[in-house]
């Protein structure tokens, strides 16, 4: 049955978490999730092959959280620090140290808790669990095995579906529990002097363990998941969730069953993160979409690859090991780990130098503690802000946008209160406010690879824009011209760039009428094959149109002069 | 607001209530009450002479192997600073001074302990002091912080003399199985003992017990004042009992282990070794407090400055335990064991037999809890970070096995395996839940006596005065703790406070102690009783020889005392 693996830091992962986090540099944050969805259909067509086999995956993820300090010590929680400059002489483990519990990352994990509906256990305990590694100075990891902080939540998660990617299908994740623990350092091997550096920077910063039930049944189930635990996780600031930075790391336990019998042999994926290896091998080719999308999809793509084999196992009369195994990128399988880590005995051990964490609320404080060292557990409660589920659902039911939409401003740090603050300020309904935000602006900033706060327009001259388009002053396709010139950031207004370069929405019917004229007149070919009844050519036509008048003609008015015209006798201009 | 009465008492350290005057037999030292340096003028002893004298019988007594490390520059310049405060000080008595006073001004003496003399035991880190826990994983380590205990008595002025000997990273009873070799007694070389017949003082010395065995040398061979030790199973009282010496194990995290290299985390204590009671609670005022380095500390009781002069024992209940009349148990000290439990009575106290049923098992779980966090504890020691690292280098695992093989003893390795094999998964819920178990349980059996109204316990310390030290490494050290500890860990598991008294010489000229156990936070009604105990039993003061190098020379061996590279 399953059960809660002794897993976490392990020397083999280690290592590899070490190459990752050094390695990888894509931005994450931002992806698009029409873009991720459309990857993962490739994943949901081949487990689907076998309909008698399911695929059952539970994830382990871990959490850094975001704290100045670290969990145990009170040095520097920095990424990009120079080696070994961030460690207490607890973190490097000298004699005679002893840990001293970090208040923030108890908040956090609290609020994490909270969020995701967990029971909060009042008290928790600190385990020791041990293994040999070098960047893992004390020889032991402190975590939480025994006694976690928070047990039983729940992780309400969406993916999209259907030919367009525009089906919201809800699923839910059992969350078994989280639980704090100690980061490792980092090993960095240098095979050619055939010695292996350690910095210990990362070594005893706060992670928070979650484990997630097998309830998802493929790759992308699971990424969509991990999508929505990275989002609650930034909502509430406990993590940044960087996975390029090592922020968000996980875990996958696979297994194949029938329906209605019981789980099969799980094996353990690990190393999924280094799929960012795999997006930087072969990223430089491709888009900055694509990369950032198959970056995300790795849980989805190694989870996929290990039910499709588990699943020729079984069918094949074979039997799945227990085993952990890890993504070769090089043959595009999952191996077994040579090391014998899935028979390592952790030896664990409670932590003898923390007492039991105790966690209140308002009423059940002692009197005369110290309120620096308690932690209200209501109080955190009242605090939570918003969270991403709550957050599209308001967008849906407040603005009338479409559910799927709502996914894409909230994946993007920032677009909520960037349309939110765009809605306020124009008169546009915002169902029109959506495309503009969604395709003009958003597709603006991904080309430049930017992030909503680097938005050279701010909601503000998006909104007064939007107020001259729906005033009827500009047509929509002026309208995008202004938007361009807004882009450039020249600190000019929407309504200055019309005025200078004269955008305005043509009012005179007579003077467009002369310009539809000009157009018949220059395109005899055309308006031959129109008479002859190929209604499709008008369309070119209207579009000629549209340029000699830098799109400020109304399209619809545009449409019925030239029908208009047409519609006359021909060679009714030779005859004036 | 201290009278200048009070801060006279506060000065009491080393007194013994005037042993050391009657027991200064030796021309070259005298360290009695009456050469206490004092704030207020008048002391006959300045803090500078104070330290060349603790320094020159440090010299004097080399061959006891009590120290490991003597940090003699460093003292003399400590001991001048405090003489220019004593200096400056008389013309400023104005001023009261408060145990608070964490960082006065110079000029200013800075309490009770003050140009005081003391040594630490080789397992408390010392900035830029070697700091070795008697192994060779350890030679040359040189920490980069100071433990918390040490730093509180520095800022008290007091004086490091050096570090002392142990057993290998504290584990052992004898302090016979450090990389430095044993502990002497130096009871071995006083009149008491080697004027018996039959005596042979070349192959006839004790040891010390251990494993604080060289800090307890250190206090009764008159080297220092007041030494501090560690108490995991008994590790400060035992060697406190076999030397003569008040020794007191605090309660469970009234001080802080911050820089206290571990052996049992959730037993170890900082230990006291003092010549008196008073000096017991001096040094227990000074160095308790919240460590907010240790989060196992807890708030201190109301204390008062020092233990008053007149105790009244009359509504003290003392409970004897029969469960501690045990196999081994020396004629000699269960007959101290009921003179002073009558001596209790007569001062009016109500002395009862009490049970703690499950004592027996004690010993047993007290093995496993320790080697478990002992394997844990001794993870870090991989040769990477510090301490030694082995040659081999033919892959990260040989380099370990190897760093380990050379760095710790048998003893060492031992409780290592041990302990491992009990936190095996398959073994975790056998040996060591169920040790957990029992360990409530013997907790529950004091809580439960102390419920029922008893103030403190009396018991042995040990079954008998020091062995010889040919008699004791018959036994392995693992047979010897078992023996050495078994009245003195029940405490540990139960996180109490203890003190042992000596009470008499044997009939082999040799102390024999017992012990007193508190309620947890009561340290201080303990030593109450302690005092009371002392004023009575007039234990003799130690009398060394009028010319220790004669006595060296009959030990025949090379004083071992390096001098820090300070």
């Amino acid at each position: 049955m399953w059960e809660l693996r002794d897993v976490g830091v392990s020397p083999c992962s280690a290592a590899d978490k070490e190459k990752v986090a050094e390695a990888t540099t894509a931005p994450l944050d931002g992806l698009p999730i029409q873009t991720l969805s459309l990857f993962l259909c490739v994943c949901v067509c081949f487990t689907r092959a076998s309909p008698q086999l399911v695929g059952v995956v539970g994830l382990e993820i871990h959490a850094q959280i975001y704290a100045s300090t670290k969990l145990f010590s009170s040095s520097q929680v920095c990424f990009s620090s120079p080696p070994n400059s961030s460690v207490s002489f607890f973190d490097a483990a000298l004699p005679g140290t002893l840990p001293v519990l970090n208040r923030r990352c108890v908040e956090a994990a609290v609020m994490t808790g909270l969020a995701l509906g967990c029971t909060i256990n009042k008290r928790s305990l600190f385990d020791r669990k041990h293994y040999f590694y070098a960047d893992l100075p004390a020889g032991y990891q402190i975590t939480q095995q025994r006694l976690p902080i928070a047990v039983g939540g729940r992780l309400s998660y969406s993916h999209l579906v259907g030919r367009k990617r525009n089906q919201v299908v809800d699923k839910n994740v059992r969350i078994k529990q989280i639980q704090l623990e100690q980061d490792s350092g980092k090993s960095l091997h240098d095979s050619y002097r055939s010695q292996t550096l350690i910095d210990l920077n990362r070594a005893g910063v706060g992670l928070m363990e979650l484990v997630l039930e097998p309830d998802m049944s493929c790759g992308e189930e699971a990424a969509a998941a991990v999508r929505e635990l990275q989002l609650i996780l930034q909502a509430l600031g406990t993590c940044q969730g960087n996975m390029s930075e090592g922020q968000l790391r996980v875990d996958a336990n696979v297994s194949v069953h029938r329906p209605g019998e019981p789980l099969g042999v799980r094996t353990e994926v690990k190393n999924i993160n280094s799929a960012r290896f795999l997006a930087r091998a072969i990223v430089p080719q491709l888009s900055p979409l694509t990369r950032l999308a198959i970056v995300f999809s790795q849980e989805c793509f190694f989870t996929d690859y290990e039910l499709q084999r588990q699943m020729a196992v079984v069918e094949g009369g074979g039997t799945v090991l227990n085993e952990t195994r890890a993504f070769d990128f090089k043959s595009g399988q999952t191996v077994p780990m040579r090391d014998k880590e899935g028979l390592q005995d952790y030896r664990f051990m409670p932590e003898p130098n923390l007492p039991p964490l105790i966690l209140y609320e308002r009423e059940t404080v002692p009197a005369h503690t110290d309120p620096r060292q308690v932690v209200l557990v209501d109080q955190l409660q009242e605090q939570l802000p918003e969270l991403p589920r709550v957050t599209r659902d308001r967008l849906v039911t407040t603005y009338g946008i479409l559910p799927e939409h709502s996914f894409t401003l909230v994946n993007e740090d920032g677009l909520v209160d960037y349309f939110v603050g765009v809605v306020q300020q124009t008169r546009a309904e915002p169902k029109k406010v959506i495309g503009w935000v969604l395709n003009d602006l958003l597709g603006l900033l991904k080309q430049q690879c930017l992030t909503v706060s680097q938005s050279p327009v701010s909601p503000n001259a998006l909104a007064e824009l939007l107020d001259l388009l729906e005033a009827g002053s500009i047509s929509s396709p002026a309208a995008k011209l202004v938007l361009q010139e807004l882009w450039k950031g020249s600190g000019k207004s929407a309504k200055q760039i019309v005025e200078e370069q004269g955008l305005g929405l043509m009012r005179d019917r007579s003077e467009i009428q002369q310009v539809c004229r000009r157009v018949i007149d220059s395109h005899p070919d055309e308006v031959s094959a129109l008479r002859a009844g190929n209604k499709n050519v008008l369309n070119k036509l209207i579009g000629q149109v549209r340029k000699q008048t830098k799109g400020r003609a109304d399209p619809q008015l545009v449409r019925a002069i030239l029908e208009e015209e047409l519609s006359r006798p021909p060679f009714h201009g030779e005859t004036t | 607001m201290v009278s200048p009465g009070q801060r006279q008492r506060h000065l009491d350290l080393g007194t013994g209530g005037g042993r050391g005057c009657e027991g200064a037999s030796s021309g070259a030292v005298c360290l009695c009450l009456c050469r206490c340096p004092r704030p207020c003028g008048g002391g006959r002893v300045s803090p500078t002479e104070l330290c060349t004298r603790c320094l020159e019988q440090v010299k004097r007594t080399g061959f006891l192997n009590a120290f490991v490390t003597v940090t003699e520059e460093q003292a003399l310049r400590q001991a001048s600073e405090a003489e220019r405060r004593f200096l400056e000080g008389r013309s400023l008595t104005a001023s009261p001074l408060t145990h608070r006073d964490r960082s006065p001004p110079p000029g200013k003496p800075r309490g009770p302990l003050d140009g005081i003399p003391f040594s630490v035991k080789d397992n408390f880190c010392t900035e830029n002091i070697e700091t070795t826990c008697a192994s060779h994983m350890l030679k040359g380590y040189f920490p980069p912080y100071t433990a918390t205990v040490v730093q509180k008595l520095l800022d008290q002025g007091a004086v490091l003399i050096g570090k002392t000997n142990l057993d290998e990273f504290a584990m052992g009873a004898g302090s016979t199985d450090g990389v430095f070799g044993p502990v002497r007694n130096p009871w071995s070389y006083s009149a008491q003992y080697r004027e018996r017949p039959g005596v042979d003082p070349r192959s006839d010395w004790v040891i010390t017990g251990g494993s604080s065995g060289g800090s307890a040398a250190a206090v009764a061979s008159l080297g220092s004042f007041l030494a501090l030790g560690s108490d995991s199973g008994g590790s400060t009282r035992n060697p406190g009992a076999l030397c003569g010496l008040v020794a007191l194990k605090p309660t469970y995290g009234l001080l802080s282990r911050h820089g206290l290299i571990p052996l049992v985390n959730s037993m170890d204590v900082p230990g006291i070794l003092v010549r008196s009671a008073d000096d017991a609670a001096t040094a227990l005022g000074v160095l308790r407090g919240l460590d907010v380095r240790d989060s196992t500390t807890i708030p201190p009781p109301a204390a008062p400055p020092h233990l008053p002069d007149d105790i009244d024992i009359a509504r003290i209940r003392v409970g004897i335990p029969k469960e501690y009349h045990a196999p081994g148990l020396s004629a000699e000290t269960l007959c101290q064991w009921g003179r002073v439990a009558d001596l209790l009575e007569r001062g009016g106290a109500s002395v009862e037999q009490v049970s703690l049923p499950h004592t027996q098992h004690s010993i047993v779980c007290y093995h496993v809890l320790c080697t478990a966090e002992v394997a844990s504890n001794m993870a870090r020691f991989d040769g990477l970070q510090y301490g030694h690292r082995s040659e081999v280098n033919d892959s990260t695992e040989a380099l370990y096995a190897a760093t380990c093989h050379e760095g710790f003893n048998d003893v060492v390795r031992r409780r290592i395996l041990a302990g491992n094999y009990f936190l095996l998964k398959r073994n975790y819920e056998r040996y060591f839940m169920k040790a957990q178990k029992v360990r409530r349980l013997i907790a529950q059996d004091f809580a439960r006596v102390f419920r029922d109204g008893v103030d403190v316990l009396l018991t042995p310390t040990t079954l008998g005065d020091a062995v010889r030290y040919c008699d004791f490494i018959q036994e392995d050290n693992r047979t010897r703790s078992a023996q050495e500890d078994v009245f003195t860990q029940p405490v540990n598991m139960a996180g109490l406070p203890a003190v042992t008294v000596p009470t008499a010489l044997s009939s082999r000229g040799l102390p024999i102690s017992l012990q007193l156990i508190g309620r947890a936070s009561h340290d201080w009604q303990l030593l109450g009783v302690a005092k009371w105990l002392e004023q009575r039993l007039e234990f003799p003061a130690i009398q060394l020889p009028q010319d220790v190098s004669q006595a060296e020379r009959e030990a025949g061996v090379p004083g071992r005392v390096r001098t820090s590279v300070l």
